[in-house]
């Protein structure tokens, strides 16, 4: 369960935002909406503890995450506007890597089934350079296929996605969902994930 | 799915600090040819008067390996931080001391192996004696890691800075000076027939003390740099 009270938060001088207060609860689903600039990744980024709130407490299983530190960070997951991912690498080492970063050894054959899923048949040892944006985005979202985390914070992870890999990502949500797993994300675009109540958090 | 060791992870960070390097040779390359071109001037500068290169050989040669080093450190963090993977690293559950600890390893193996290696070979240049040779490349395994471990933190502090890459000079320089000066002081003595094992075994202090207090140091400037 993440707990969030009171928070403030401000990118130099300006105020993004203050007061700020929910819960997520397993099984529940969040979006963050606002115009640019509302500081919907500033939210996000302090949710992974990158920035310092000015104010308030983010609170995961009763504990401040400030405490948790590594044991928060082996229950969540962040993707963000970068893909994390290397030009030179192969999807695969890419996926294989970024996993092995957050924790879990994937073997080749796991790896290239979340690949396959994500619909990148045929191209898993292609050095990711010579892919598309949106394809590049499919690597970089298949960690969500190899990942056991319970809370998932998606910053914008349907840009460059086409019709179907949207569907996917639906469908992920769902799975993750039902799993009792958590997520808190921000998109421009409609989202719709079956079985579950889409709460949505105005920053204005 | 199985969970990964720290021990899994060291070697994870190392390995695919290694695959690329090797990805991007250009990039290790041009560090090795700037040691040896810098190297190889003096020589063609001064003249080829025998005693006058002895002497000066050591400090040419440690000074152009602090140079050549200096000249690869901007690279270390920064494709991570433009690409979001050191973002990545940065909430994995393991300690980011012990990444950033692989990720000097790496940095090491690509700039700092190959100039011990090459130093021989440029010591002939000067007329170097074979026991001078010998200390120059101990001094050298001593030293070089620790240029990259103190190199990190500078590296680390100027993440994402324009014209970062001369604070970074700024900022470490002054730091590797005690490692330049037991450095060259060890092939000195060894010239001199004195004893090596004092100078030696301070830039083996200095390695212990850098291996103890940088990644972790380290870690904690990249946590700044990040907010």
């Amino acid at each position: 369960m993440l707990e969030v009270s009171n928070l403030a938060c401000s990118r130099g001088d300006h105020r993004l935002f203050s007061g700020l207060s929910f819960m997520l609860h397993p099984g529940q689903i969040m979006q963050v909406q606002g115009a640019n600039g509302s500081g919907k990744t500033s939210l996000l980024r302090t949710l992974c503890g990158f920035m310092m709130p000015d104010e308030g407490d983010i609170v995961w299983r009763g504990e401040s995450i400030r405490e948790l530190d590594e044991e928060y960070y082996a229950e969540m997951l962040y993707l963000g506007h970068l893909n994390a991912i290397k030009d030179e690498l192969s999807a695969l080492e890419n996926l294989q890597i970024s996993a092995g970063l957050s924790g879990i050894e994937l073997d080749e054959k796991e790896a290239l089934a979340a690949l396959r899923r994500m619909g990148l048949r045929g191209r898993e040892r292609l050095p990711t350079k010579v892919l598309s944006q949106g394809q590049r985005r499919r690597v970089a979202l298949a960690r969500l296929l190899a990942s056991d985390a319970a809370l998932w914070i998606l910053d914008e992870p349907l840009t460059a996605l086409d019709v179907g890999a949207v569907e996917l990502i639906q469908e992920l949500l769902a799975e993750h969902l039902a799993r009792q797993g958590m997520v808190i994300f921000t998109t421009h675009q409609p989202l719709q994930v079956a079985g579950a109540e889409m709460r949505s958090l105005s920053l204005s | 799915m199985k969970k990964s060791t720290l021990l899994g992870l060291l070697v994870l960070v190392i390995r695919r600090d290694l695959v690329l390097a090797m990805r991007r040779r250009a990039d290790v390359l041009t560090t090795l040819i700037f040691f040896v071109m810098v190297v190889s001037l003096f020589p063609l500068g001064v003249g080829p008067e025998m005693s006058m290169l002895r002497k000066m050989a050591p400090g040419v040669l440690w000074v152009a390996a602090l140079l050549s080093s200096m000249l690869s450190l901007g690279r270390l963090f920064s494709a991570d931080y433009l690409d979001g993977t050191l973002e990545q690293m940065m909430l994995a559950p393991q300690s980011l001391s012990m990444l950033v600890l692989g990720k000097m390893t790496a940095h090491w193996m690509v700039s700092g192996l190959p100039l011990v290696l090459m130093a021989p070979v440029l010591g002939l240049q000067f007329d170097m004696p074979v026991q001078a040779l010998g200390v120059l490349i101990i001094g050298l395994l001593l030293g070089t890691p620790v240029l990259s471990m103190v190199g990190a933190i500078g590296a680390a502090l100027t993440l994402g800075l324009r014209g970062g890459g001369v604070l970074l000079s700024l900022l470490v320089l002054p730091l590797c000076i005690p490692v330049l000066i037991f450095g060259t002081g060890a092939v000195e003595a060894v010239s001199t027939g004195l004893s090596v094992a004092s100078h030696l075994s301070l830039l083996g202090a200095l390695l212990v003390l850098a291996l103890v207090f940088t990644p972790w140091v380290t870690a904690q400037a990249l946590r700044i740099s990040m907010e």
